[in-house]
């Protein structure tokens, strides 16, 4: 047995550093600014996703990794490779279209081969990928059917193994499951997670569907009118936002604009404490931080007796209660202002009630 | 719901023109190739007469062969303008796409005539190719094959029907999906291997189409050689023509008229069998 080597070689696409990395990426249309000098690295084996409103420029970014767009300025690197500077058939990359884009004049079969056969795989290794490419998205026993006959899922697993089966480096999906009911979206979404974890490559995914987003991505990086707002994994980028669009864009918030004196924040008859400097400040609060004030005193009664100066207090009316099963969602007037409230189920309410949070619950946010 | 005499009086007229126009006249055609002329008449008795003279005669045949070599010369060169260009406006134009498209389709609207007048004056013994090439000293004297030959006759061929080669083309190009054609390029295929594996294919249906309109339109077109054709560039339209005229012998001219219209319709026939395999969608 020869002797192992001292330092093992590293595994393809598991090499030292950011698998991807896009540097100060700017690209204009005409004189329309679509992405400004964006920075973002992936690691090899992430699940990120680019996350935006139409026209906030992630398709854009998504087109550019993929060569069918040439940045205006910066570069982007692969493995400590320029690859901007490919032309996309050269990349190590792999798209999984809106449309699918499968070839109509060619079966399942063919499809799938498609990118082993024009760079030239040798062809007994053809056969036994594809197959297993087709087991893997349960489409196998559909391997002669012709693109037009599958419905929209079906499609949808047809294109992933086809770009799978070249094994990129990295995998771009372009809001795959868009074009799918609502059912089936949900049930993609778990496959799509799982299937990411067996083969290990990287997936950079683009959605305007934040719940999407949350639910498969390692990290988000949410993009705003070409420029990124926040990047970050979806737990802090829920927790933590960093600006009021990014609190608003994820999930529900109050957003509260505050005067802070001395330590304590004031927005109306809110007031809770703060080490934020003196002036005006935007906070977010989200709905489920807040508590019916009762329930506190019975199930947290000595956390709140313990800590008074971090828990806020203050008593609005009730105005709408929205049940939702497990939850209800209340709209309460806090003299003038409307807060909206997460509570768990728990009958109607109405009238006063005094309601509390926690002071480190209210996310300071830039504007 | 539409009454039935509503449906019989709006089905009238086309029906008619149908009726008159093309039934009748087929089947009057049909009917002379199996007559005769007889002491400058015709002889309504029913005979093979026609067709064994067809089949006999080596000229006819002849000229038959002929006119397929050319209408198969102007179909390919007409492919080689028309799919490129096609291609081009399709793919690359950008900007530039809508005027070259109108720059295509605006020689349509000229008349045939005119146009062959003009190649007339183009390729001529005091044209001014030849002028041209003497100007230059590349010939002394006028070149003699430019005019009154086939090379003439599809050289004008092409020039017309190119147009109608390009549109059904252009056409089926325009229909290919482009995330279809990125597709093809994100999987590691070349620009080449693009066009070879995906584009081709799918244009094909409008290729086919293309090729057949070249093919029909000039194997039947008499007014490109009697212009420019000359004596070695006859094609069976023009034999067609003079039976019906100088030599009436309408019977022979009709049995002609039926052995194009057969292989006509069965080159139709077949590329629509071609173009139903390869439609996807």
């Amino acid at each position: 047995m020869s002797p192992a080597p001292a330092i093992p070689p590293l595994e393809e696409g598991r090499a030292a550093g950011p698998l991807l990395e896009v540097r100060a990426v700017a690209k204009r249309f005409d004189a329309h600014e679509v992405l400004k000098r964006i920075s973002i690295n992936v690691a090899a084996g992430e699940f990120i996703t680019l996350l935006g409103e139409s026209g906030s420029g992630k398709t854009t970014m998504l087109r550019l990794i993929a060569g069918f767009e040439q940045p205006s300025s910066g570069e982007i690197w692969m493995n400590g490779e320029r690859l901007d500077t490919l032309p996309p058939y050269k990349r190590r990359v792999n798209t999984v279209f809106q449309q699918y884009a499968l070839f109509p004049h060619l079966n399942v079969r063919d499809n799938v081969a498609y990118g082993l056969r024009v760079t030239n795989a040798p062809s007994n290794e053809i056969d036994t990928r594809v197959a297993d490419a087709l087991r893997m998205v349960k489409m196998d026993s559909f391997a002669s059917a012709r693109p037009v006959t599958l419905s929209g899922g079906q499609q949808q697993r047809v294109a992933l193994a086809r770009a799978l089966v070249n094994r990129p480096l990295l995998l771009l999906l372009d809001e795959p499951l868009s074009a799918l009911d609502a059912n089936l979206r949900k049930e993609m979404q778990s496959e799509l997670k799982s299937l990411q974890r067996e083969v290990g490559i990287t997936f950079l995914f683009v959605t305007h569907d934040q719940d999407e987003a949350m639910a498969l991505s390692d990290r988000i990086a949410l993009l705003r009118n070409g420029a990124l707002e926040q990047i970050a994994s979806p737990r802090e980028i829920y927790s933590r936002p960093a600006t009021a669009y990014t609190a608003q864009f994820i999930g529900q918030t109050n957003l509260l604009r505050a005067e802070i004196r001395s330590g304590i924040a004031t927005c109306g008859a809110l007031r809770w404490p703060t080490s934020a400097p003196d002036g005006m400040a935007f906070f977010s609060l989200r709905p489920e931080a807040i508590r019916l004030a009762d329930a506190v005193v019975n199930s947290a009664a000595n956390f709140a007796a313990n800590s008074p100066a971090k828990e806020a207090r203050f008593t609005a009316i009730v105005k709408q209660q929205l049940y939702g099963g497990a939850s209800e969602l209340l709209e309460v007037d806090c003299g003038g202002q409307t807060l909206r409230v997460k509570i768990p189920a728990r009958g109607p309410l109405s009238g006063n009630q005094d309601f509390s949070f926690s002071a480190q619950d209210a996310v300071r946010v830039a504007e | 719901m539409y009454s039935r005499a509503y449906k019989s009086i709006i089905s009238l007229p086309p029906l008619l023109w149908v009726g008159l126009f093309l039934l009748l006249p087929y089947a009057l055609m049909l009917a002379h190739s199996f007559w005769v002329v007889r002491d400058g008449f015709i002889v309504h008795q029913w005979n093979l007469q026609n067709y064994r003279t067809l089949a006999t005669n080596p000229v006819y045949a002849e000229v038959l062969l002929r006119s397929m070599r050319i209408a198969a010369s102007v179909t390919l060169c007409s492919l080689l303008l028309g799919y490129p260009l096609a291609y081009y406006l399709s793919f690359h134009a950008g900007a530039r796409r809508e005027i070259l498209y109108q720059l295509v389709i605006v020689p349509l609207w000229v008349s045939y005539l005119v146009r062959g007048y003009a190649w007339k004056t183009i390729l001529g013994s005091d044209g001014v190719l030849n002028g041209f090439l003497q100007y230059l000293h590349l010939t002394n004297a006028p070149v003699g094959f430019l005019l009154y030959s086939p090379f003439a006759v599809i050289l004008m061929l092409t020039h017309i029907y190119t147009p109608f080669v390009f549109l059904p083309i252009y056409a089926a190009l325009e229909h290919i999906p482009r995330p279809v054609v990125e597709a093809s390029q994100d999987l590691g295929a070349s620009p080449l291997k693009t066009f070879l594996r995906v584009i081709l294919p799918l244009s094909l249906p409008g290729l086919l189409a293309g090729a057949t309109f070249a093919f029909v339109l000039s194997l039947g077109d008499f007014l490109a050689p009697l212009l420019v054709g000359g004596a070695s560039g006859t094609m069976i339209a023009n034999i067609v023509q003079s039976l019906f005229g100088a030599a009436y012998d309408w019977p022979l001219g009709a049995a002609i008229s039926v052995c194009i219209l057969l292989i006509t319709v069965t080159l139709l026939f077949l590329t629509e069998r071609f173009e139903k395999r390869w439609s996807f969608r």
